[in-house]
């Protein structure tokens, strides 16, 4: 055990010092491995960040959400629906919801402005009163207790003082949130009495929901329900599309590697055949070269997939993924631009592993195999 | 199909693999046609030196199908998100025909690419190239395995649609009424005969493991009773052992172990499990290869070496399983 | 005790350049001695080193190595049977530049697993038994040609070998340090090693230290003294 231990330790030894002896070889196939690995890597690290957010979004959704249609559009619901949809079985609470966006042309940022639920005491609010998330606070200086103003497209005014700020925590739901109270918001929207924006509702049994999702639409045949589990599934569909059909561009950057990795583990200088001919010759075997060879390999790989893994993390979350806006602008424009939070998960990095370092490995093996079997007797010559 | 990083990198290794094992199995037959271990001709010497790169690419091969099996599974857990019906890697294995048997492949893959690679290293330990024919015989049985396993997971990644409907754990593995296939029968094991089987099994496999240095018919032994515990400790899993973690007296998924709801507790069970198995196995088919005059030695030496790991791997198994219903807050019996 | 029985080496078989550098070799080398080959260039005397030393496996015949035959043997039981038994001090004496002289006589013993601060302490004691401890840190490149002699005869000893092998040592070296050369194998030879060194320069094949002659030409033994 002892042995085989140290004898590895001396084969890495080697190793490191032998990729020390060629710094420009070396490092230059090092920057190029570790560029692939940022490239695949930022769209990974993206595309999952994107999803990871979804899904904290949705899992404040509602479990279904009833829209009403008027010609393939949406349009407000109406308060006789609510009773019809109160009466259903399996149905355990519905709440009419009132939210829409607006422009605020004084901050240059679209609010999400909404009521909050009535069962949500934490946030009752009085008429005149607001609360608003913490973009919105930084964007328009806002503290509690100073005046708020919004300007409908109307040309309407509505004018509130500063209850509470949202806590950064929830950013990403609520960053550009203004709840306001409920006779206000109707005011300000023009919105009259018993039209809602539309219905949440909430299931006594989560596994019956595409059940009463059915029911409800048999009952009220002009909404359209969307369960979580469909957003959950569009949105998650989109995101692996968009992120396969990148990687697979980037498939085209991975073989070029691939091909630059295999010439350069073939095309040994002279100086480089005559030290494993050395090595052969003064009682190293095929296999100690071998995995001499693949120690320097392991070097190699550690360092550019650390460096890339590393750039590619910075770059998504510290720099949202600025290199790749043009590519992926279809995400971007179904939210508003907000930091993703930077988590990495093994799942993740084990892929990337799959995709980058097993395709160098497989490009260097038979050249260190061709290498490794050099004739012994060749120094002798 | 769906375009996923992680499919793409399955699909990629799987072929990958299948590449290596093909142009192997086409060496191997070249060897057996052409093999003289006695001629110090330029042939023999390239041939000798090629079996060298067989080896290390498939040492290789292994080192990445044991990444891919974790990884697949992984991966069809956290697709679930995408069927209707599924929550975890059943869900997800189950929405297409071909899901459950690549996972089977994908096992079977891990341990004839494990066993090969055993009798390769016994292989190497003696001076004549004792098991040279035996070793590639075998790795001609050993490819279309992988080959299988490559067809069957590019299938089922093809079969694979967003929105399918599925039907998840609580299907497959609950003993209620709406259970069915051998997952609920193996749910509908009672608890008490099953520990009883659990621990039992692996106090013989640990056992088993310490003496089998003694006889070949011992390595033999423990080779089949290391595959049957393979298949009693699965069951277990799903019959009892699972109930603990879950601490709920119907969940039997053997699949949601692996979550991080559960501290990833199924990776302290199906390493050692797997461990233990594919140690037992190499064992006992050194004890069932013909011994040589230049592995008089090595051989049983060697073997010995895997029995006491594999009664280590089902130690540490069996002392997972007591550590979880220990610490459980589950009572099964008053 | 090393016996060769009709041992022929062929390079390019079934090419058109197939050469028989070594043709039905009968010999047998002597423990505890110096032994020569000699002979006309291309005559197949570094082929036989080769052979001896278990860098190359012959075509035909067989070498018993103290009653072991090894010719036949896989590539790497070969070069277990080489680094425990053969040390080789080459022409050129192939050290590793870029690397420390030390580095270099501890390079032979890295496959054996053997603890660093014992090799690394061996090592000095054989750089400062040559005369050249003063040079352990050195960069090979900077050595002159004599002491990067020593320090390839060092190397060749790292792995305490029953045999020294040295193909043409002192082809490389100006008259003063043929004699040099001459006083370290006197010196293996009294440490209890076999010698075997191939030359056509007359001070060493007729040395006093040589024990034994062997001539060749056209890869076959032409004659052989004693
Ligand atoms: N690898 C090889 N492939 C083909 N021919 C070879 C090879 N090595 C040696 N030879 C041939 O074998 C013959 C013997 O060569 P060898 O090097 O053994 O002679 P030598 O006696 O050592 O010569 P010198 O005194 O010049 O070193 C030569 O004709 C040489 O060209
Ligand atoms: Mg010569």
């Amino acid at each position: 055990m002892g042995a085989r231990f140290e004898r590895q330790r001396h084969l890495l030894d080697f190793a490191v010092a032998s990729l020390a002896r060629r710094p420009a070889k070396n490092l230059g196939l090092t920057l190029v491995y570790a560029l692939v690995v940022f490239l695949l890597g930022s769209v990974m690290l993206f595309g999952s960040a994107i999803r990871r957010e979804a899904g904290v979004m949705l899992a404040d959704a509602p479990e279904i959400v009833a829209q009403s249609m008027v010609m393939g559009r949406h349009d407000l619901a109406t308060g006789a629906d609510l009773e019809a949809l109160k009466g259903l079985r399996g149905i355990r609470r519905v709440e009419p919801r009132l939210w829409g966006y607006l422009w605020d042309s004084a901050g240059a940022a679209n609010y999400t402005v909404m009521v909050p639920s009535p069962s949500d005491a934490a946030h009752a609010l009085a008429s005149g009163e607001a609360i608003v998330g913490e973009g919105v606070a930084r964007a328009r200086k806002l503290a509690v207790g100073k005046p708020f103003f919004l300007v409908s497209p109307a040309g309407k005014f509505l004018r509130t003082r500063i209850k509470a700020i949202l806590p950064q925590a929830s950013a990403l739901v609520s960053s550009d949130l203004v709840l306001v109270a409920e006779a206000d918001f109707r005011s300000f929207f023009a919105i009259p009495a018993d039209r809602y924006t539309d219905f949440a509702i909430e299931v006594a049994n989560p596994r019956e929901v595409s059940t009463i999702a059915e029911k409800a639409s048999v009952r009220l045949p002009t909404y359209r329900f969307v369960t979580r589990a469909d957003m959950h599934r569009t949105l998650e569909a989109l995101f692996s599309w968009r992120e396969g059909l990148a990687l697979a561009l980037l498939a085209a950057s991975l073989l070029a590697f691939v091909i630059l990795a295999f010439d350069k583990a073939s095309g040994l200088s002279a100086e480089e055949r005559r030290e494993i001919g050395i090595l052969k010759a003064i009682g190293w075997e095929t296999s100690d070269v071998i995995r001499m060879k693949l120690w320097e390999g392991t070097a190699i790989s550690g360092t550019a997939f650390l460096a890339g893994l590393l750039a590619a993390w910075v770059h998504v979350f510290f720099f949202s993924a600025g290199l790749f806006e043009p590519v992926l602008k279809g995400w971007s424009t179904l939210w508003p631009r907000f930091p993703l939070s930077p988590e990495v998960d093994a799942l993740e990095i084990a892929t990337l592993a799959l995709l980058t370092v097993v395709p160098y490995t497989a490009a260097v093996v038979v050249p260190i195999w061709k290498t490794a079997v050099t004739d012994p007797d060749a120094v002798m010559r | 199909m769906i375009f996923h990083p992680s499919i793409l990198a399955l699909l990629g290794s799987s072929w990958l693999a299948t590449a290596v094992l093909l142009a192997s199995a086409v060496f191997a037959m070249r060897l057996l046609a052409s093999w003289d271990r006695a001629s110090g001709s330029e042939r023999q010497i390239r041939l000798e030196r090629a079996t060298i790169l067989v080896s290390t690419a498939v040492g290789l091969v292994l080192a990445l199908e044991a990444a891919s099996l974790i990884l697949f599974v992984f991966n069809a857990d956290r697709m679930s998100a995408l069927f209707v019906g599924a929550m975890c890697a059943v869900g997800t294995l189950n929405a297409s025909v071909y899901g459950f048997a690549t996972l089977y492949a994908k096992i079977a893959v891990f341990f004839a690419s494990a066993l090969w690679l055993v009798l390769d290293r016994v292989d190497g330990e003696g001076r004549d190239f004792p098991l040279i024919r035996l070793k590639y015989a075998a790795l001609l049985a050993v490819a279309p395995i992988v080959a299988l396993e490559a067809g069957l997971e590019t299938a089922y990644f093809l079969d694979l649609k967003a929105d399918t409907i599925t039907s998840c754990c609580g299907k497959l593995f609950e003993d209620g009424p709406q259970s069915s296939g051998a997952g609920g029968e193996l749910a509908a094991l009672e608890p008490r005969p099953a520990l009883w089987l659990l621990f039992g099994g692996a106090a013989v496999v640990v056992l088993g493991g310490l003496v089998a240095g003694r006889s070949r018919v011992f390595q033999i032994a423990q080779g089949v009773f290391g595959g049957a515990m393979f298949v009693v400790g699965l069951a277990a899993i799903v019959s009892v052992v699972s109930l603990y973690v879950y601490e709920q007296p119907h969940h039997h998924c053997p699949f949601c172990l692996l979550k991080r709801e559960y501290d990833h507790f199924g990776f302290a069970l199906y390493l050692p499990l797997f461990l233990g198995a594919a140690a037992a196995l190499a064992s006992g088919m050194l004890g069932v290869v013909p011994r040589r005059a230049s592995l008089a030695v090595a051989q049983p030496a060697i073997a010995a070496r895997l029995a006491r790991l594999s009664a280590l791997g089902f130690a540490l198994f069996a002392l997972a399983c007591l550590w979880v219903i220990w610490r459980s807050n589950l009572l099964l019996f008053g | 005790m090393i016996e060769l029985t009709e041992v022929t080496k062929v390079y390019g078989e079934g090419r058109p350049d197939r050469v028989e550098a070594v043709r039905g070799v009968d010999l047998t080398i002597a423990d505890r001695a110096v032994t020569v080959l000699e002979g006309p260039s291309g005559s197949g005397k570094t082929t036989l080193l080769t052979l001896i030393g278990c860098l190359a496996r012959p075509t035909m015949g067989r070498i018993r190595l103290d009653g072991e035959i090894v010719s036949g043997l896989p590539e790497k039981f070969l070069t277990e049977v080489r680094r425990r038994t053969f040390g080789f001090v080459f022409q050129k004496f192939n050290l590793i530049r870029g690397m420390t002289a030390l580095d270099n006589v501890m390079l032979p013993a890295f496959p054996l697993g053997v603890p660093h601060a014992r090799l690394k302490a061996h090592a000095r004691e054989l750089l400062e038994h040559f005369g050249v401890g003063d040079r352990a840190g050195l960069g090979v490149e900077n050595l002159s040609g004599g002491e990067a002699q020593r320090v390839a005869i060092a190397r060749a000893l790292i792995n305490d070998p029953a045999v020294v092998i040295a193909d043409e040592p002192t082809a490389s070296l100006d008259g003063a340090r043929v004699e040099q050369f001459l006083a370290m194998a006197a010196d293996l030879k009294a440490q209890g090693k076999t010698v075997i060194i191939t030359s056509h320069d007359p001070r060493i094949t007729r040395a006093s230290v040589v024990d034994a002659r062997v001539a060749m030409a056209d890869g076959r033994i032409v004659e052989a003294t004693p």
